[in-house]
């Protein structure tokens, strides 16, 4: 009897502390008065939560009676959380979308109506935003999301290297058969030098087929992914590893990166993100960047974030205080361009000088002359599924279980059930 | 003996004291396992309202190659690695059992993979595995073979995972079997090496006989455990390379969480539960065959 005194009052004393806590918790917030806002990100996490600080503070500053709490998440865990805190009733007032999984959301409601918000705000003026990237973020018409950063990808190149052989730098006019030609020369199997890098996957087989006048869907929706330009356009993308073998294949890489490949100075050109600038500002070489080669013509990328509200969110009004504030004031892009944390989405000439000369890459302008050509990726409700099903047909014709023809004819079916 | 009021008393007893572990169990088991067979027969995005569709995901679980293909590689796993862990989990607990200097050490040493986290020795063999500057390929350098780009070969992978399972699990399963080789009375091997059994038949007649219990409760337990094979397959290769390593459990998780199709998960998780059921089930009514108790 004695021992289950104890179990007892240990129970007691468990229950006492953790409903204290809960009280304690309501007492502040009556106190203070204040509209409490949830914030969930994951580009902010782990490099710029600082700045993201800073952004609050500035934003509080202002507008005193708001409080933001943020919630961060891996870029891997963000949307599993995200999902699962939609479902179970407690999703976060404010939240990071990408173009890509943007759709998904908007079609299930769970997104807040900024049209309307933004039509009773005089303070708020579209005309800010690059209107690109502010009409990425409209669905059947309505606004649910504000554009909050953009990002490009180009054709970084090894000064070294071409120097090396006696070749001239890209230029923007390239195509894959100039990259191809410097690549073969630059090649150099005993110092296990590769000519150029460009994935074989989806994100690169959705542009390249751009590149060559194809696409996924045609403009009635039709899917026409299998298409003679596309079929060619793959087959480009294989030769490039297999046939001319200038580019490494993932067992030749064995798990290092591209990026690092391009770091080590055993790479020629490398076609990725200009998120990898910081990154590849330790290289003990010169690199440049340029315009992405094309085929028949021209298409890069076009990546957007952008923040949009929860439809069941109970501060409509401090949320978009907030949103606004974050996606499109000068402090903010200040920062962005100050920090490197991706490019502000707002067409502020002061801005767009500085992160001009903002460092190396000497050739920023490249960024912004690669808009000029940006697409953006088919994008449908079931996104992951048509992601890794056009990933895993891309990847068996890269190792060559399926030809360029039998992958497609198969993503082919693949679309169409998921239609 | 307790009567009367007493007796409700300690039934209440009972209960209360049974309530922090069955809670657990409830909470955490018990109801997601029915929500899941309940889900099996729904359509559910997280984000909208469960649509009831009947059978309509087991249909489509039929003509669905990444399944069926998911089933095929978890099949070849366990094929692979049930005969391969239990010939290493018997020799080295033979091994172990014989008397040699530093057996408390060795012993130690092969069960130290069995309580390190998956990610780490998943990691770890990652590295041995690579084909450019891993330990496995250097030596097999040293003796003249090439070997294959191993986790980045569609044809290797598999071995690559299986291999890792093995050497992870070979101490879980030498413990039971010197659990096992301890119970055999060493009067019986005793009287067969006077009846003049040589050392491999008195392995063979007695040993492996009387260490059958343990092998059928290894067998069954490993055979649960591996066809719901993930957490290395996930670590080391994600599925690929080109989905040679996709396996069930990778399915439910990829459609569960990446494509957000809950009730095609469930579904194929009710299909993995019945397959374990029924390997299940077959074997304890196998066993009458060849498991012998002392």
């Amino acid at each position: 009897m004695k021992k289950f005194t104890v179990v007892w009052i240990l129970f007691l004393c468990i229950t006492a502390l953790l409903s204290a806590k809960g009280q304690q918790g309501k007492e502040v917030s009556s106190e203070s008065q204040k509209t409490e806002i949830t914030y969930f990100t994951f580009s902010a996490a782990p490099d710029h939560l600082d700045h993201l600080q800073e952004m609050i503070s500035a934003f509080t500053q202002m507008n005193k009676d708001t409080e933001i709490n943020v919630e961060t998440a891996g870029w891997d865990d963000y949307f599993n959380k995200l999902q699962v805190n939609i479902a179970g009733g407690i999703a976060p007032d404010v939240f990071e979308l990408n173009y890509e999984n943007f759709v998904t959301y908007a079609s299930k409601g769970t997104l807040y109506d900024m049209s309307s918000l933004a039509a009773s705000d005089s303070s708020f003026s579209e005309d800010v935003f690059y209107p690109r990237s502010y009409n990425a973020f409209q669905y059947k018409g309505v606004q649910y999301g504000l554009p909050e950063t953009f990002s490009t990808v180009v054709l970084y190149y090894n000064k070294d290297l071409f120097d090396a052989a006696g070749l001239d730098y890209p230029e923007e006019s390239w195509t894959w058969d100039d990259a191809i030609a410097a690549a073969k020369k630059i090649r150099d199997p005993e110092n296990d030098v590769w000519g150029l890098y460009t994935g074989i996957q989806f994100w690169e087989f959705y542009k390249k087929i751009a590149q060559n006048g194809g696409s996924v869907y045609d403009q009635n929706g039709n899917v026409v992914i299998d298409s003679r330009e596309n079929v060619e356009a793959l087959q480009t993308m294989l030769d490039i590893q297999n046939k001319h073998g200038i580019m490494p294949t993932d067992a030749e890489l064995a798990g290092v990166s591209d990026g690092d490949l391009f770091v080590s100075g055993k790479l020629g050109m490398l076609v990725s993100g200009i998120w990898m600038f910081s990154a590849f500002g330790e290289a003990e070489f010169d690199w440049d960047i340029e315009v992405e080669p094309g085929m028949s013509t021209k298409a890069t990328h076009f990546f957007a974030n952008a923040l949009a509200m929860s439809s069941k969110t109970e501060s409509p009004e401090a949320s978009w205080e907030w949103v606004k504030f974050f996606t499109s004031s000068d402090e903010s892009a200040q920062m962005r361009i100050r920090t490197g944390w991706e490019l502000p989405t707002i067409q502020n000439q002061d801005a767009v000088a500085a992160y001009l000369t903002a460092g190396s890459p000497a050739n920023r302008q490249a960024v912004f002359n690669s808009l000029k050509y940006s697409i953006v990726p088919p994008v449908i409700e079931k996104q992951n599924e048509l992601q890794d099903g056009i990933g895993q047909y891309l990847s068996e014709a890269k190792y060559g279980s399926m030809t360029a023809e039998e992958a497609l004819k198969m993503c082919r079916e693949l679309l169409e059930d998921l239609k | 003996m307790i009567v009367g009021e007493s007796r409700t008393k300690h039934s209440l007893w009972v209960l209360f004291f049974l309530l922090p572990a069955s809670a657990g169990l409830i909470l955490f088991t018990v109801l997601p396992i029915v929500s899941s067979f309940i889900l099996s027969l729904f359509s559910w995005d997280l984000l909208g309202i469960p649509e009831f569709v009947l059978l309509e995901n087991f249909k489509r679980l039929s003509g669905d190659q990444k399944f069926w293909k998911s089933l095929v590689h978890t099949l070849s796993f366990v094929g692979g690695y049930i005969p391969a862990v239990l010939v290493t989990g018997l020799l080295t607990a033979l091994l172990m059992n014989s008397k040699i200097k530093g057996r408390g050490a060795f012993r130690t040493a092969f069960f130290i993979p069995v309580v390190t986290s998956w990610i780490a020795v998943a990691l770890l063999w990652t590295w041995l595995f690579n084909p450019k500057f891993g330990l496995i390929n250097y030596i097999l350098a040293l003796v003249g073979i090439n070997g294959p780009a191993w986790l980045y070969d569609p044809k290797w992978a598999m071995t690559a995972v299986i291999i890792t399972s093995v050497w992870k699990d070979t101490g879980y399963v030498m413990m039971l079997f010197l659990a096992g080789l301890q119970d055999i009375p060493a009067s019986l091997l005793e009287a067969a090496s006077i009846d003049g059994a040589s050392g491999i038949k008195r392995f063979t007649a007695v040993t492996l006989p009387l260490l059958s219990p343990t092998t059928f409760f290894i067998l069954v337990i490993s055979l649960i455990n591996s066809f719901q094979v993930f957490d290395q397959v996930w670590v080391m290769t994600g599925g690929g390379p080109s989905g040679a390593t996709s396996v069930l459990v990778e399915q439910i998780y990829k459609n569960a969480f990446r494509y957000n199709n809950m009730g095609y998960a469930s579904a194929i998780s009710l299909i993995l539960f019945l397959i374990i059921l029924i390997i299940t089930v077959l074997q304890s009514r196998v066993q009458k065959l060849w498991v012998h108790y002392v």
